[in-house]
């Protein structure tokens, strides 16, 4: 209170509308989750491709950010 | 706006990423190697020809604690950052009215608690040669169900706050919520099954410090996110404010 009578740069913030925050959202949250796969679990609990090379490339960081691994 | 908030969440979570290799690489790697070093020597003791073991490497050590292990924990922090600053936005002046260093910083405390503490209280990393192969399957399952259910119950916990202060106060309705998140993780962990799947003749001191580089980890990866993404946040919501103000 006595901060924003001080200073009147700091009002309360106002959020974002909805409609802008949606579609970004799902590019985002979509990207992310493809990456999180990726590094996570693609050759391990399930495989998109084939053998295991993105298991074993990515296999230090794998155990050490705690996913399940083999 | 949300889009230049995205793309400075995953510059966070870059950074964040990269000071998380450096650390992994002096306090998690040793740990690996010792562990795999394990593996082997009991691979061979057993005769076992049906593992991994014998095979040729088709990435070598030195790649996987290096290129491998970078690509890994960066895009890891690069996805976290993305959906931590679409979280930001959604949350920013709406359910919480905290200026945007605050809001980041509290809301990396919770990530942290909820998707890193709790589901490595009942289902933590586990280094190479832990683990039966046969077992991913479920325990991967398991693993993204205790995330799911922390999450729930954190955002629970969160809204039981909000609803009890008019009553109990902030102070009050605070702790009762931290009771409640509690009492329901408690109750999770403890109908979820067990998953104990540790060599008899693992080292208990390896298991621990891998544990505890793998926690170190988290801690540093989410505490550069939520401080260093509040600093870029709040100079986006400056410079929005700033043309305002001239009218």
């Amino acid at each position: 209170m006595s901060e924003a009578v001080l200073n009147p740069a700091v009002v309360e913030p106002t959020p974002i509308p909805l409609g802008e925050w949606l579609p970004w959202a799902v590019f985002g949250g979509l990207l992310a989750l493809i990456a999180l796969y990726f590094v996570g679990s693609e050759q391990g609990a399930t495989a998109l491709f084939q053998g295991t090379y993105i298991h074993e490339f990515v296999h230090d960081g794998r155990h050490l950010l705690g996913f399940p691994c083999h | 706006m949300v889009g230049q908030l995205l793309l400075r969440g995953m510059i966070a979570g870059v950074v964040a990423g990269l000071l998380t290799f450096c650390f992994a690489r002096i306090a998690g790697e040793p740990q690996v190697d010792q562990a795999i070093a394990f593996e082997e020597s009991n691979a061979h003791a057993h005769h076992h020809h049906d593992g991994e073991a014998d095979e040729p490497e088709q990435v070598s050590r030195q790649t996987q604690a290096g290129v491998g292990l970078l690509t890994g924990v960066v895009t890891y922090g690069a996805a976290f950052g993305g959906l931590f600053a679409l979280t930001f936005a959604l949350i920013y002046g709406r359910s919480s009215k905290l200026p945007a260093r605050p809001l980041a910083a509290w809301m990396a405390l919770a990530g942290f608690v909820a998707l890193t503490i709790v589901p490595n209280l009942k289902y933590p990393a586990n280094p190479p040669a832990v683990g039966d192969p046969d077992t991913i399957g479920l325990r991967t399952a398991l693993f993204f169900g205790m995330i799911a259910i922390s999450l729930v119950a954190m955002l629970v916990s969160l809204r039981a706050r909000k609803a009890m202060a008019q009553t109990l106060g902030l102070w009050n309705a605070s702790i009762a919520a931290g009771v409640l998140f509690i009492a329901l993780i408690a109750i999770a962990q403890a109908l979820l099954p067990d998953i104990n799947e540790v060599p008899a003749a693992f080292p208990a001191v390896l298991l621990w410090k891998f544990r505890v580089a793998a926690l170190g980890m988290q801690a540093i990866m989410w505490t550069t996110l939520g401080l260093l993404f509040g600093l870029m946040a709040d100079h986006k919501m400056r410079e929005l404010r700033a043309p305002a103000l001239a009218h």
